[in-house]
């Protein structure tokens, strides 16, 4: 729990509930509109993948390292996925510097789930030498500007870099490794995306913003892959959903998803690299 | 890496020989430590967990004190030698993210409101862990709330429902969870026909959803039921000792 916390006058709480008995929101957006989305990719030279992401007004940028270590002991064919989001006070005032508050964790675990579920990279192509030298993926996400719903921002930031990362070849020799200048696109299989809707008393609406997570009772993040699969769930807050709501949001977060899946960037193939 | 192996045999039947909407042997005790205010034990298949309910209490850090409602606290451990590789004392990013959904599991049925300026502080320890032991927690961490007499709304009760050789199944153990296609723990408020915790990962369709969120519904009926029995027993007992009317 952040030390500092934010509460919203009762006076908007209320604005906010009677806007939406008419289907309306302070925004102007209907409860089922997701805000614009515009993604910039490469935005580092110094990552290997990088991309800059803003939903409104939130702003997230997420950064691809790679590294050759040596593969954990129950999986020593293949690379690992290392997702660490930091909600740096830069981004908000309820944000403090600090070990990683819940908050983060959970970002960061809901991001890793969604990419890990999805099988978005085969991380079996990134081992080198069997039980000795792999790639390890670090995708580390950054919050710049906090105004709601940093979950969905933070996954699409994450694949968005992913999906264009450019890994340097290796050549092999032995147990000698050689890193060339030459590079080639991540063995990217799949991809996701994730949608969130809030619950404010009865209503349910998506893509809440930073005043409306305040006055929102739960959350429900939904991760999708491109065949339109549930890879990932996550309910958060201390409210509650029905099993019925439940199964309406799985339909309308597919048809959110269908939509959203085009604002990803095309992953990079072998001669774009 | 996850390697195949078969989760249901041509029979139907589960590695542990269970049908595939079949609980684990379920067994909840209710008031078992001393010092606690409240307090829990579960097992449930391989799982051994207790609970201790410490609250309404004084608020330290005074500063987290809520003027309006209590603070609720919960705390997922797991002991050291709970799984097969030593686990490190420190609780890792997993056990963080697991005690903020339980929290966020057990505060709809909680009437804080009733405590403000104080806090509840739950805590969790894992002794044994044979796959879903958030939910055992969570069905665990409930009785301990009431066993703490805290008003509540309902009792929370949890399962994982998950995916085994493309088959829906209940209540999943540690290998279904390991090398399964899918988990899904929730919990539910089942009198409220309330889900307070919903995690899923693995790959479900949108029939699927709904076919696990049916069969989940199932399992948590039977854990409620338990759960009311080991109240009465709890309860019934101290009439008995202490004779009173």
């Amino acid at each position: 729990m952040s030390k500092i916390e934010h509460v919203i006058p009762i006076i908007k709480q209320k604005t906010i509930r009677t806007l939406l008995e008419k289907g309306e929101r302070l925004d102007g957006r209907k409860p089922m509109d997701y805000r614009d989305v515009r993604i910039e990719v490469g935005v580092i030279d110094s990552a290997e993948g990088s991309a800059l992401v803003n939903l409104g007004n939130t702003l997230v940028i997420a950064g691809v390292k790679l590294n050759i270590a040596t593969p954990f002991p129950d999986s020593p064919t293949s690379g690992a996925l290392i997702v660490n989001a930091e909600l740096i006070p830069l981004a908000s005032p309820i944000f403090e510097y600090g070990p990683p508050k819940e908050e983060d964790i959970e970002i960061s675990r809901v991001v890793d789930r969604g990419i890990r579920s999805s099988k978005l990279i085969d991380l079996e192509k990134l081992g080198i030498i069997t039980g000795r030298r792999a790639w390890f993926v670090y995708v580390d996400l950054y919050a710049l500007n906090h105004d709601g719903n940093l979950l969905d921002a933070c996954m699409l930031a994450a694949v968005s870099a992913l999906l264009t990362t450019k890994k340097p070849k290796v050549h092999v020799e032995g147990d000698e490794i050689r890193i060339l200048d030459e590079k080639e696109p991540m063995p990217i299989e799949n991809t996701t995306l994730s949608t969130t809707f809030a619950k404010i008393g009865e209503y349910v609406i998506v893509d809440p913003t930073y005043e409306e997570e305040l006055a929102m009772d739960a959350r429900l993040t939904i991760c999708y892959d491109k065949d339109g699969r549930i890879v990932a769930i996550q309910k958060g807050g201390s409210g509650y959903f029905t099993p019925e709501e439940i199964i309406d949001l799985g339909r309308r977060g597919l048809e959110i998803s269908r939509k959203l899946i085009n604002k990803l960037p095309t992953p990079l193939s072998s001669n774009e690299v | 890496m996850k390697t195949k192996i078969r989760l249901i045999d041509d029979s139907g039947k589960r590695v542990d020989g269970r049908l595939p909407d079949e609980l684990r042997p379920l067994r909840f005790e209710v008031g078992i430590l001393k010092n606690a205010d409240g307090s829990a034990y579960v097992e449930q298949g391989g799982n051994k967990i207790a609970v201790a309910v410490y609250g309404p209490r004084e608020v330290h850090p005074r500063h987290q004190a809520r003027p309006d409602r209590a603070l609720l606290r919960t705390k997922y451990r797991m002991a050291t030698f709970s799984v097969k590789d030593r686990k490190s004392p420190t609780p890792g990013r997993r056990e963080i993210e697991i005690s903020k959904v339980i929290r966020e599991a057990l505060e709809p049925a909680l009437l804080l409101e009733k405590f403000p300026r104080t806090t509840i502080d739950v805590f969790i320890e894992v002794l044994q862990a044979d796959g879903g032991t958030r939910c055992a927690s969570i069905s665990a961490a409930s009785l301990a709330l009431a066993d703490a007499g805290i008003p509540m709304r309902d009792l929370v009760a949890a399962v994982a429902v998950g995916k085994a050789d493309g088959r829906i199944i209940l209540d999943l153990n540690h290998l279904e969870d390991q090398y399964g296609e899918g988990d899904m723990p929730i919990a539910m408020m089942p009198s409220l026909n309330a889900v307070t915790l919903l995690q899923c990962d693995g790959s479900f369709t949108l029939e699927e959803l709904e076919k696990a969120l049916k069969l989940a519904r199932k399992g948590i009926s039977t854990i409620y039921e338990k759960q009311k029995e080991a109240l009465r027993s709890r309860y019934l007992d101290i009439t008995k000792t202490y004779k009173v009317v």
